[in-house]
């Protein structure tokens, strides 16, 4: 009982940084992103390769997964970004389906379906963390330094230009904000943050392949900003409790077996429209305005 | 003797703009076409017109928001055609917008810091790594910002949503936030617009007061007897062309352009 309910709070852990740095886009830019489940991968995959190919470490995998994350995203970033509007919606759709392409069929390097087993489990000042527990501290280790990170950024001056550009961009222009490059930037950040928990995962699962980073996935990553609630910084984090013990719980209903799967499955669909219905603002509502004056 | 000093403060300055043969057309319609005027500092230059006379997209061009087909805009000699909006802004031209666009859900103290000046807190270096000059900009901006909002008559507002004011303080707003900026030209699209009553009459000495405190304006403005009380100067555009430019008493006891503007 114990290793499960570690599994569940380092998988809370990891989608907490992957919904809090994507909520940096949707509810802090007005950004809306379809490929953050492929910067996850994309995270996972350069992390797993440097360690099976190159020998590096955790650390050495975790920077550069960020760093490619980073540079796929301003790839896509900066033609699309300059435009107004829901382009990056379709660019971030092309670049899931091109990474999910690359995951599958560049097989000499991700050998493709079957995938890359076999990833260390890492190590902290020669420490290895291999038990459950103590990968639950890493992750919310680094669940927490992602939070301070969107924290610090989102409260201040920086962040203020964000909401700016996400109310009205041509406003936001006129007094002087880069609206362009203050999109790449937050879009690069946002990604270089997506690619750490892609780094985390394939360290702790030790094995990863493409159908952990399909469409499916950037848009439940979505769902856990939305239902948490996109205007809170801690909104994606309650989301992602949420999202996660709901799959867990049907399994303690007493289903008979034959229906159990589709039958999870139909309420658990039911039970995100209705928190969507009742708390259309998501689970933690919008930010008092008093409470953003302090920055 | 009133307006004899008037045409004496129009010589005297050299322009702070000058906007030279500026054209844009929209299909086969010359929106702005060969419009040359200047903007002279410590001034209030009126820019009116009958409608569809070209006057927003005198702004908008200026501003950078729409590229011309040819001309020019000097802003102390330098040319702003060709910048993207932002630098415009930089180089000391801000704008306000006929339809306001404030960023609504935002406090009025949140629209107000983002016109000042807060180069490091934009910056996410310095975010990081110089989080005590962040600090010590942070409060300055706020300092300016309550200022501002002071002379606007806005600091009891400060925490509102900007969409909860009324209209005539979401004007007086989006006319504060372009004041906090460190842009000394200021182009007003139709300030007194919507308003009536006690803040109608605000309008006239509140952008006086703009002037006083080292703005120069360029504004658009329908309601002729406010352009003749606020402008030094009267810039008269018909079908993108500028038909005549002086003192308001000239421009607006001049029948033939009385006749343009009302049509009749």
């Amino acid at each position: 009982m114990t290793a499960y309910l570690a599994h569940y709070l380092v998988m809370v852990g990891i989608y907490a940084i992957l919904a809090v740095s994507l909520n940096l886009l949707i509810g802090y830019s007005g950004i809306f992103s379809l490929a953050h489940a492929a910067i996850y991968g994309i995270g996972a995959y350069a992390s797993a390769l440097v360690a099976l190919k190159l020998g590096l470490g955790f650390w050495g995998g975790l920077v550069i997964a960020a760093g490619v994350g980073a540079f796929a995203s301003a790839l896509v970033a900066i033609p699309s970004l300059r435009v107004a509007g829901d382009y990056y919606v379709v660019a971030s759709f092309g670049l899931q389906v091109v990474v999910l392409a690359v995951f599958m069929n560049w097989t000499d390097l991700t050998n493709g379906h079957a995938g890359l087993p076999g990833i260390p489990r890492p190590s902290v000042f020669g420490w290895v963390i291999d038990e459950p527990f103590e990968y639950v501290i890493l992750s919310v280790a680094f669940a927490a330094l992602t939070y301070a990170v969107c924290w610090r950024l989102t409260n201040s001056a920086f962040g203020r230009v964000l909401q700016a550009i996400r109310d009205d961009e041509i406003a936001a222009q006129a007094m002087g904000k880069n609206v362009v490059r203050v999109k790449i930037v937050v879009a690069s950040i946002s990604s270089a943050l997506g690619a750490m928990a892609g780094s985390l995962y394939a360290h702790y699962i030790t094995y990863i392949n493409p159908s952990s980073f399909a469409l499916h996935e950037s848009i439940f990553i979505a769902s856990l900003v939305i239902l948490g609630g996109s205007e809170r910084l801690a909104g994606p984090i309650v989301g992602a409790f949420v999202l996660l013990a709901i799959p867990e719980a049907l399994k303690f209903l007493a289903i008979p077996d034959t229906v159990a799967a589709p039958l999870r499955q139909v309420i658990y669909g039911a039970l995100l429209v209705a928190f969507m219905l009742l708390r259309p603002e998501g689970l933690l509502g919008r930010a008092r305005a008093q409470a953003r004056d302090g920055r | 003797m009133a307006a004899e000093a008037a045409p004496q403060r129009v010589a005297a300055p050299a322009p702070i703009m000058a906007v030279r043969e500026l054209a844009r057309a929209f299909g086969g319609i010359h929106a702005v076409d060969a419009c040359t005027f200047d903007v002279r500092p410590g001034l209030v230059t009126g820019l009116i017109g009958p409608n569809g006379a070209g006057k927003t997209t005198v702004f908008n061009l200026i501003t950078g928001f729409l590229k011309a087909d040819r001309g020019s805009i000097l802003l102390r000699g330098q040319e702003l055609l060709g910048l993207p909006p932002h630098e415009v802004q930089r180089r000391g031209v801000v704008r306000t917008f006929q339809h306001l666009r404030l960023w609504s859900k935002m406090t009025v103290l949140e629209n107000v810091l983002l016109g000042c000046a807060t180069p490091m807190g934009e910056n996410v270096f310095s975010l990081f790594l110089r989080t005590q000059a962040v600090r010590a900009e942070n409060a300055g901006a706020r300092e300016r910002a309550m200022e501002v909002l002071a002379f606007f008559g806005l600091a009891g507002r400060r925490h509102q949503l900007a969409e909860d004011l009324a209209y005539p303080e979401q004007k007086l707003l989006s006319m504060a936030r372009i004041f906090a900026t460190d842009a000394p030209v200021m182009l007003l699209d139709e300030p007194a617009s919507g308003l009536d009553g006690e803040s109608l009459r605000r309008i006239v000495p509140l952008v006086r007061r703009l002037v006083e405190h080292g703005k120069t304006v360029l504004l658009i403005e329908h309601n002729m007897e406010l352009i003749s009380e606020l402008s030094d100067v009267v810039v008269f555009l018909h079908q993108g062309r500028v038909l005549a430019a002086g003192a308001p008493a000239e421009i607006t006891r001049d029948p033939a352009l009385t006749e343009i503007y009302f049509g009749v």
